[in-house]
C-alpha cells in the first residue's frame, strides 16, 4: 500500500507574526519555520498505518520554494519513506491543487493525507480541491481513521459544528486531519541520521503542465484593529459592578 | 457580475442563524457589486424549508430535491450547487464559513474553477474582499480572479438578514453529476444541549485548562454558564484533556464568536484562542497568573483563583 502526505511549510505557531511597513507581508525576519502542526499530524496517522498494517510505503509531497526541503527532512526523520519536492513560488491554493492532482496521477497512492488547514493562510481548501479535481471522495476534520481489514474503505469520524459524524470512503480517497486525530512524534536521533540518505525528489512545478496562475491575489495586508486597553479590578464585586454599571452586559 | 448565490446550509428542517448572515453578507454583495441574490436549499425533502428560507428576503429562493442530498455530503452537495450555479447564472456564491460551508466552497470552487476565499470579514466596493491569516495576526485585502468567485462568510462578521421577506420560490430540477465513490453517512453524533448555541449566543463563558478537569467544568464553571443563560465554550487545551467535547473549542481551528459578553476562565489567552473570541463586545479574563496575555485583551481583568472568584461571582449574580 502506498500513502501519499502533503505537507506544508509554514511560521511556527509560537511565532509573533507582524505585517510589514509596506502591508505587503509579513515580516519574515526572526520567523522559524516549522511542518504545518495539522500536517505532523497528517504524517503521523500514515506512519501509524504503517506500523499496523506493515508493507505500506509513507510519500511525503510538498509544493514550494526549496526551503521546503527542510521540512520533507523533517517528515523523513519521524519514519517516511521518501519525499517529493516540487519548486514552484506564489501558488494559490488552486496552483497547489492541480499540482498535487499531478503527483498523485504519477504515484497512484492508496489513499492521501493532509491536514485541515495552513496555520499560515487559514484556507482551508486544498484537500477538498484536490478530492474534486481527482473526483474523489473527501473526508476533513477527522479525529479518528479506521481502515478496513482489505484497505478497499475507511471509516472516519469528523468533527463537525454539532458535534461528530461519521462517515464511510472508498478508497482512494482525501482525508484532511484535525487536532485530535493524533500527537505527532518527534523525530528520534537515529530518525534523523537516517532521513539524510532517503530519497529526495525535485521537480520543477513548471515542467507539469499545470496552469500555475494563482487566482486569488493579495493586494494588501494589515496588522488587526487594535482593542482598546482594558483595566484590572479588584474585586468580583468591582467586576459585577462594572459588567452592570459601566459596560452594561449584565 | 451575475447573481449572488447563497448557499442555505439547514439542520432539522430549521436554517441557522449562520445561514441568515450568509444571506446578509450575499445581499451587501449584491449591492455593491450587482445582481439579484438567490438562495439555493438543497436536501432530500425540501419541506417547509422553502418556506423559511424565503423569509430572508432574497431576490429568488430556489429548491433542488434530491434523495442523494441526504446528510450533506460535500461531493454531493458541491456537484448539485454546480448545476445551480450555471443554471441561475451566478456570478458570486456565498457559504457561511461553518465546518459544511468549508468542506463544500473549495470542492464547488475546483469543479466549476472558481477563484476562491474562505473566512471572508469584509466585502469592499472595488469587489475585493477581506480575509484574516495567520490566526488573526494579518487581514488581507484579495482580489479573485475571474468571472465567477466563491466566498465563505465569518458569521461574525456580517449582520443577518431580517427574517421579514418573502421570496418566490422556484424548484429546479437538475441532473446531478454524481461522483464515482461517493462518500457514505454513517452515523452522527450531536452534542445535546439546553444552552444558547455558542456560535449564535449573546453572552459566553469559556474555560480553559486552569478548571483541571471535567468535573470542576460542570461544577464550578457550569453554574455561572447558567447564571448568565450563557453557552459554555472552551479553550483548545480543555477540549484535548477530554473536559468538554470538541464543538466547544473557540479559536484559530474552532469557532468564531464574538458575543456581546465573554469571560474567559482559566484560560491563558494564546493567539490561537484569541483569533476566535477577540472580536467580542466585552471580554473579561479571570486568570491567576497577572502576566497571562488573555489580560491584553480584557476589558476587564480579575487576577484572582478561579475557584473562588467563579462561585462567589454566580452566588451574587443569581
Ligand atoms: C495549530 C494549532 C491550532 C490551535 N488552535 C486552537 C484553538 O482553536 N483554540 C484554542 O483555544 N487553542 C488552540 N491552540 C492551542 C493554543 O496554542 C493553546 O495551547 C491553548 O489555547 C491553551 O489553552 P488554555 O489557555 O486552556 O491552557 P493554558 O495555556 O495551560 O492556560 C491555563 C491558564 O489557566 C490559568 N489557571 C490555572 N489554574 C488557575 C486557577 N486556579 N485560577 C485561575 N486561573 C488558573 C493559568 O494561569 C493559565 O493562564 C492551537 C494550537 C496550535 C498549535
Amino acid at each position: 500500500m502506498k500513502i501519499l502526505v502533503a505537507i506544508k511549510r509554514v511560521p511556527d505557531a509560537e511565532t509573533t507574526i507582524k505585517v510589514n511597513p509596506e502591508g505587503t507581508g509579513i515580516v519574515n525576519a526572526g520567523v522559524k519555520w516549522v511542518v504545518n502542526p495539522f500536517c505532523e499530524i497528517a504524517i503521523e496517522e500514515a506512519l501509524k498505518i504503517k506500523e499496523t498494517k506493515g508493507d505500506v510505503e509513507v510519500v511525503l509531497v510538498t509544493v514550494g520554494r526549496s526551503e521546503s526541503q527542510e521540512q520533507l527532512r523533517t517528515g523523513l526523520a519521524m519514519g517516511a519513506d521518501r519525499a517529493i519536492l516540487v519548486t514552484a513560488e506564489n501558488l494559490d491554493t488552486t496552483g497547489v491543487s492541480r499540482v498535487l492532482a499531478k503527483i498523485v496521477e504519477k504515484e497512484s497512492p492508496d489513499v492521501v493525507f493532509l491536514g485541515k488547514q495552513a496555520i499560515d493562510d487559514d484556507s482551508n481548501e486544498v484537500g477538498q480541491m484536490l478530492a474534486q479535481r481527482l473526483g474523489w471522495a473527501q473526508a476533513c476534520y477527522i479525529s479518528e481513521f479506521n481502515m478496513a481489514d482489505d484497505a478497499k474503505s475507511a471509516q472516519v469520524v469528523r468533527e463537525i459544528d454539532g458535534g461528530m459524524r461519521t462517515d464511510k470512503v472508498m478508497l482512494p480517497a482525501i482525508i484532511t486531519a484535525d487536532l485530535r486525530l493524533n500527537e505527532p512524534r518527534y523525530a528520534s536521533l537515529p530518525g534523523i541520521m537516517k532521513a539524510r540518505k532517503k530519497p529526495l525528489e525535485e521537480i520543477d512545478g513548471a515542467s507539469l503542465g499545470v496552469d500555475l496562475e494563482p487566482k486569488i491575489i493579495i493586494k494588501s495586508m494589515a496588522p488587526p484593529p487594535a482593542r482598546a486597553a482594558g483595566r484590572l479590578v479588584e474585586s468580583v464585586d468591582e467586576l459585577i459592578n462594572a459588567l452592570k454599571n459601566e459596560a452594561k452586559v449584565l | 457580475m451575475g447573481n449572488v448565490l447563497i448557499f442555505a446550509e439547514h439542520a432539522h428542517g430549521e436554517l441557522p442563524k449562520a445561514t441568515a448572515i450568509a444571506v446578509g453578507a450575499g445581499k451587501e454583495a449584491a449591492q455593491k457589486l450587482g445582481g439579484d441574490t438567490i438562495l439555493a436549499v438543497l436536501n432530500n425533502t425540501i419541506g417547509g424549508l422553502a418556506e423559511r428560507a424565503a423569509k430572508l428576503g432574497a431576490t429568488k429562493v430556489v429548491t433542488v430535491e434530491n434523495p442523494a442530498l441526504e446528510h450533506n455530503m460535500a461531493d454531493v452537495t458541491a456537484a448539485a450547487l454546480g448545476e445551480v450555479a450555471k443554471a441561475v447564472d451566478a456570478g458570486l456564491i456565498v457559504f457561511a464559513a461553518t465546518t459544511l460551508g468549508k468542506e463544500i466552497a473549495p470542492r464547488l470552487a475546483a469543479a466549476l474553477e472558481a477563484a476562491t476565499a474562505s473566512d471572508v470579514t469584509g466585502i469592499n466596493d472595488d469587489g475585493t474582499f477581506v480575509r484574516p491569516m495567520y490566526a488573526g495576526s494579518a487581514f488581507a485585502t484579495v482580489e479573485l480572479k475571474g468571472d465567477r468567485k466563491i466566498i465563505s462568510v465569518r458569521t461574525t462578521a456580517f449582520e443577518p438578514a431580517a427574517e421579514d421577506g418573502s421570496s418566490p420560490i422556484e424548484a429546479l430540477s437538475v441532473d446531478i453529476p454524481m461522483p464515482g465513490n461517493p462518500a457514505e453517512f454513517v452515523s452522527q453524533a450531536e452534542t445535546k444541549s439546553d444552552r444558547p448555541v455558542l456560535t449564535e449566543a449573546n453572552r459566553v463563558v469559556a474555560g480553559g485548562r486552569g478548571l483541571k478537569n471535567a468535573e470542576n467544568f460542570t461544577t464550578v464553571l457550569e453554574p455561572l454558564v447558567d447564571a448568565l443563560g450563557a453557552a459554555m465554550g472552551a479553550s483548545r487545551a480543555a477540549v484535548d484533556a477530554g473536559y468538554v467535547p470538541n464543538d466547544l473549542q473557540v479559536g484559530q481551528t474552532g469557532k468564531v464568536v464574538a458575543p456581546a459578553l465573554y469571560i474567559a476562565v482559566g484560560i491563558s489567552g494564546a493567539i490561537q484562542h484569541l483569533a476566535g473570541m477577540k472580536d467580542s463586545k466585552v471580554i473579561v479574563a479571570i486568570n491567576k497568573d497577572a502576566e497571562a496575555p488573555i489580560f491584553s485583551v480584557a476589558d476587564y481583568g480579575l487576577v484572582a483563583d478561579l475557584f473562588e472568584a467563579v462561585p462567589e461571582m454566580t452566588g451574587k449574580i443569581a
